[in-house]
């Protein structure tokens, strides 16, 4: 065990795993994470807490992992470069490891212009793929960067995120065996909508016996409307949703494309369940926590598990 | 080159309120050739002066030069003569040659009349594009003759990040994506080989982050 | 001594301002025509640019005006001389001389 992490013993066991996400809120109202938590609860082996993900402030993802942590979830600090340099990353991953957070996302983070801050100054000092290695150093070797020995090792189970739908396509699996070369023990990727492609990816991604060194977890997230998916296929960068997923939903009447949407995303997992290579999925359910239980459920994938 | 922008007129004239006899000091380098603060804009830019200042019944007196250089020791001696006399000087070199005046000319304001802008090109006749950020560590050979850390809007060593649409930068559609265009470079090179290796953390100590930098040659020095 | 729209700068058109024009018009040769290529093409760009600075500064944006047409059309440079004319008539006085003006009565008064 690299962490003792509850998400790394699901996966190291062989179950199918799962995680979810909470956004944490815009204010430092600690209910509205603990409401988020308990739709959260029992159904995941560990819960995704962003860090001011498309570049508007919220709590910090420390603190939200924390709270998640009281109401009795595993938490999954993500952690972005963003906005912190050398300096301050491996501060706070020396105190989330303190507090007992053992599941961290190492990723790049959203530009600030995204944000209600577009005139903030960006950092980026190291990439996510060095944070990667910067954690695993100190997780492995004990030491910072540096060189200097650390007073007891961050002890993260080290996730990275992949989008395979991005361009240019042909360097999206080099640039996960990057991120796996860098010390990634697990992923989370972006939300599949064009399963064809994930498909090819998956198989170009074996082909370099990348599932082998890490679980991949498949990202999903449940579409709420017609108008959502076009909303997300016109403006989020990197997002592939095919025509044929958006007639699906929008052949729907208005009041029930909800539930299609849902529908949806229950079939989508068990379809990804079959594919080899996947360890688990990740269940963005933007705004949308409340629907986490009955997503996970129809997918067959209650109760989860519990490893010693 | 450097390149910049011109200040807003009104930004100008607010600053020289005080001021009844000023130097409109240009330069014959950078700021020539991406026409913000040579000869030619000397003479716009004082002319512009004049007559927004004798609209308003107040006068301005000015001395159009245009020296060689303003980064250069040598070339600002051509300034003494008026910088001295006059009530202070305008200059529309880039923020280099501006600080270089005053701290030539010690008992003159001085002022900027252009906002600096990048280490850039002309890509075509009125477009100019940033190239550069001086970092003080080029990596140009690893990445296909394109810097990740100046066209990368996240200065990413491994990208492209999953904000790469079509060859498109997240933060604009006016924008490519930088790990696009080394990735096609290195295509053509035949050189893809030199992506999907990890690259250290970047020392930035020769960048702007270590202070204020010089550069000493002693083969060079006297 | 300026030989064609193509020659000319902003700086001189401004310079006309400051010498105590009320207008300038800038009468060059028809687009598509010029001997240089594009030297009325730039020449439409420059006076743009001194009608901007002119629009910024009080002075009036409107006082600057770019004509094109050909060496043989004699009635028709008129026609449009005078239209620039009665243009500027209408306009008065461009601020700069209305304030050197009222500066001369001061004196003789």
């Amino acid at each position: 065990m690299k962490a003792g992490s509850n998400l790394e013993k699901v996966l190291a066991a062989g179950h199918f795993a799962v995680t979810a996400e909470c956004g944490p809120p815009r204010g430092a109202d600690a209910e509205i994470v603990r409401k988020k938590a308990a739709f959260v609860k029992g159904n995941v082996d560990a819960c995704n807490v962003t860090d001011n993900q498309t570049s508007v402030v919220r709590m910090s993802s420390l603190a939200g992992c924390l709270l998640v942590k009281e109401c009795g979830t595993e938490p999954l600090i993500q952690m972005v470069v963003r906005d912190r340099n050398r300096i301050a990353l491996q501060s706070d991953l020396l105190g989330a490891s303190a507090m007992g957070v053992k599941n961290l996302l190492c990723l790049s983070g959203d530009h600030q212009k995204f944000g209600e801050d577009p005139q903030a100054k960006n950092v980026f000092d190291i990439d996510s793929i060095q944070l990667i290695h910067m954690v695993k150093t100190m997780r492995d070797e004990g030491i910072f960067p540096s060189g200097k020995k650390l007073e007891g090792e961050p002890k993260f189970y080290i996730g990275c995120a992949v989008n395979p739908f991005a361009d240019p396509y042909e360097i999206r699996v080099p640039r996960f065996k990057l991120k796996v070369d860098a010390g990634a023990d697990f992923v989370q990727t972006q939300c599949i909508y064009n399963m064809a492609k994930f498909k090819q990816y998956m198989e170009d991604a074996k082909k370099m016996g990348l599932h082998d060194r890490v679980k991949i977890l498949a990202g999903v997230t449940p579409l709420k409307s017609a108008g959502m998916a076009k909303f997300m296929k016109k403006f989020v960068a990197g997002m592939d949703i095919p025509d044929d997923v958006i007639k699906r939903i929008a052949d729907e009447p208005k009041e029930k494309q909800a539930a299609k949407g849902i529908e949806m995303c229950v079939e989508q997992i068990q379809e990804l369940k079959e594919i080899e290579g996947v360890a688990g999925v990740h269940v963005m359910a933007i705004e949308w926590e409340e629907k986490l239980g009955k997503i996970v459920g129809d997918a067959g994938l209650l109760p989860r598990p519990h490893v010693d | 080159m450097i390149t910049g922008t011109p200040k807003p007129i009104d930004e100008i004239l607010a600053m020289l309120e005080p001021y009844k006899r000023i130097v409109v000091a240009g330069c014959f380098g950078c700021v020539t050739v991406c026409r913000v603060g040579g000869e030619k804009e000397v003479q716009v830019l004082s002319s512009s002066l004049r007559l927004a200042r004798e609209a308003k019944d107040n006068k301005l007196e000015i001395k159009e030069v245009c020296l060689e250089r303003q980064c250069d020791p040598e070339y600002l001696e051509a300034l003494r003569p008026y910088a001295e006399d006059y009530d202070a000087v305008l200059s529309i070199a880039c923020g280099a040659g501006i600080q270089f005046v005053a701290e030539k000319f010690q008992k003159t304001p001085v002022l900027p009349g252009i906002n600096t802008g990048f280490l850039g090109v002309t890509e075509r006749q009125g477009e100019w594009a940033e190239r550069c950020q001086g970092c003080g560590d080029c990596v140009l050979h690893l990445t296909g003759g394109i810097c990740p850390v100046s066209r990368c809007a996240k200065s990413l060593f491994h990208g492209p990040c999953g904000g790469s649409a079509k060859g498109i930068c997240e933060v604009s559609p006016d924008v490519a994506c930088g790990w696009q265009l080394i990735i096609d470079r290195l295509k053509a090179l035949n050189q893809l080989e030199n992506y999907g290796k990890l690259i250290p953390y970047k020392g930035w100590s020769t960048s702007r982050d270590g202070g204020p930098r010089r550069i000493i040659r002693e083969d060079m020095t006297l | 001594m300026l030989p064609c729209t193509g020659r000319i700068e902003e700086a001189i058109i401004l310079q006309a301002f400051e010498g105590g024009a009320d207008g300038v018009m800038v009468v060059g040769c028809l687009e598509g025509d010029c001997h240089y290529l594009s030297g009325n093409i730039r020449a439409r760009a420059r006076v743009q640019r001194v009608s901007d600075i002119l629009e910024s500064i009080g002075i009036g944006g409107d006082r600057v005006r770019m004509y094109n047409l050909s060496a043989g059309e004699g009635a028709k440079f008129a026609a449009y001389a005078n239209e620039f004319s009665e243009h500027i008539d209408q306009l008065g006085p461009s601020i700069i001389n209305q304030v050197r003006n009222t500066k001369a009565e001061q004196v003789t008064a």
